[in-house]
């Protein structure tokens, strides 16, 4: 059971493929205008990537190496196009909102990404908990940059009226392209400056161990 | 003739593929730091653009429609652009090595640029007829290749500046983006 919560936990942070490996930047930047949007995105991916990761990781020892990439991108799009007919029948508000970027899943690299480097060379199980662990971490890390747009542009969260609208002016840039340009901007720079907070502890832990040892 | 024009400068500057729409961010941010290499890129994105809108467009018009496959656009279209990228890549090595050497680098990585199928799917969606797609696809692709010369130009400049160190990398970039962008918004009002 470890190593598949090793799996999990990888995905959710130590490689979260949006903020650790810049991976799938297009749909985090198109639709994460509201946290609903982000997480109805995110689920949706992940439900992709476990798939493909479940199935590819099946067929490793089937698909011959030379043709695998197309062999992947056939796989990929036949589970989004399932996914897609699902959503616009059970789902038609987010199939709405999310319109033209659900079948730009395909061209996600974080599905093809995991496909290439994890599914097929990785037995079925430990696939699909790479799966559930990196899509959940892509749909964390959406929900918050959406819940970040969404309470700085509207003062809302998951559309609920958080600062109250008498007081707070809403800056509606932020929920408008450039938002996401700027968002993402100061996320990964505040995680950046977490990383170099980090090194400069390290070193300086190391240089009174080393003034000790003298 | 008005109708398309309408539609190219639309899709060029109104709705620009990466600052409004955000197709094809990786190549944005990933090979915009020299004029130089941003303007092969551009020209190679401008020539496959082209190419598979034509391509898809036919595709979708006289054999899906027919057939009532329409559903199966996705996996159509990606499968089409995949091998028209590779097909491109052959062919110019053979018969036009100088292009070829100058573009070499950027064609593979265009199959995973995701403005090509976006604006396949965009054909579609808004139901264009081939001339429409044919001009909306061009168009679109010089609308990825100005924004990403104008981003490499800055980032040029930029490279001898001073801020913090927690924004050197992407962080810095994503600003100036961001900054583009709401330049762009200043097209809004031509349509």
């Amino acid at each position: 059971m470890n190593k598949y919560m090793e799996r999990v936990t990888n995905g959710l942070f130590k490689e979260n493929p949006t903020f650790v490996i810049m991976l799938g930047m297009c749909p985090t930047l198109a639709v994460t205008t509201s946290a609903f949007n982000g997480l109805g995105m995110g689920l949706t991916t992940t439900a992709v990537l476990i798939l493909c990761n479940v199935l590819i990781a099946a067929l490793r020892n089937f698909i011959p190496d030379k043709v695998r990439i197309p062999g992947f991108i056939v796989v990929i799009a036949s589970f989004v196009t399932l996914t897609q007919l699902l959503l616009k029948a059970f789902l038609p508000a987010l199939d709405a909102a999310l319109g033209l970027y659900i079948p730009l899943i395909v061209v996600n690299c974080i599905i093809m990404g995991r496909a290439e480097a994890y599914a097929c060379k990785n037995p079925v199980m430990m696939s699909l908990f790479d799966g559930v662990g990196m899509g959940l971490g892509f749909t964390w890390a959406l929900t918050v940059i959406g819940a970040v747009r969404e309470l700085i542009g509207a003062g809302q969260i998951f559309g609920f009226q958080v600062l109250p609208e008498a007081v707070y002016e809403p800056v509606t840039i932020f929920i408008l392209a450039p938002g996401a340009f700027l968002v993402l901007a100061f996320l990964v720079a505040i995680q950046n400056k977490i990383n170099l907070n980090n090194e400069k502890k390290a070193k300086a832990a190391r240089k009174a161990a080393a003034a000790k040892a003298e | 003739m008005g109708n398309l024009l309408i539609i190219a400068i639309g899709s060029a500057l109104v709705s620009n593929v990466v600052l409004s729409q955000f197709l094809g961010i990786c190549p944005f941010l990933g090979v915009s730091k020299k004029v130089e290499t941003a303007a092969g890129m551009g020209v190679a994105v401008i020539f496959v653009i082209t190419l598979a809108s034509t391509i898809t467009i036919l595709l979708y018009d006289f054999i899906m429609v027919p057939l009532n496959i329409e559903y199966l656009q996705t996996i159509v279209f990606i499968l089409v652009i995949a091998a028209l990228v590779q097909f491109v890549e052959m062919f110019l090595k053979k018969s036009m090595p100088s292009l070829y050497n100058a573009l070499g680098v950027y064609l593979p990585l265009i199959t995973t640029n995701c403005a090509v199928l976006g604006v396949a799917l965009t054909n579609v969606q808004k139901s264009y007829n081939i001339i429409e797609s044919i001009v909306n696809g061009f168009a679109t692709a010089v609308g990825f290749t100005i924004s990403i010369v104008i981003l490499a130009g800055i980032r040029e400049k930029m490279e001898y500046n001073d801020f913090p160190a927690a924004f050197k990398g992407s962080p810095i970039v994503l600003i100036t983006a961001s900054l583009m962008a709401i330049a762009f918004f200043g097209f809004s009002g031509i349509i």
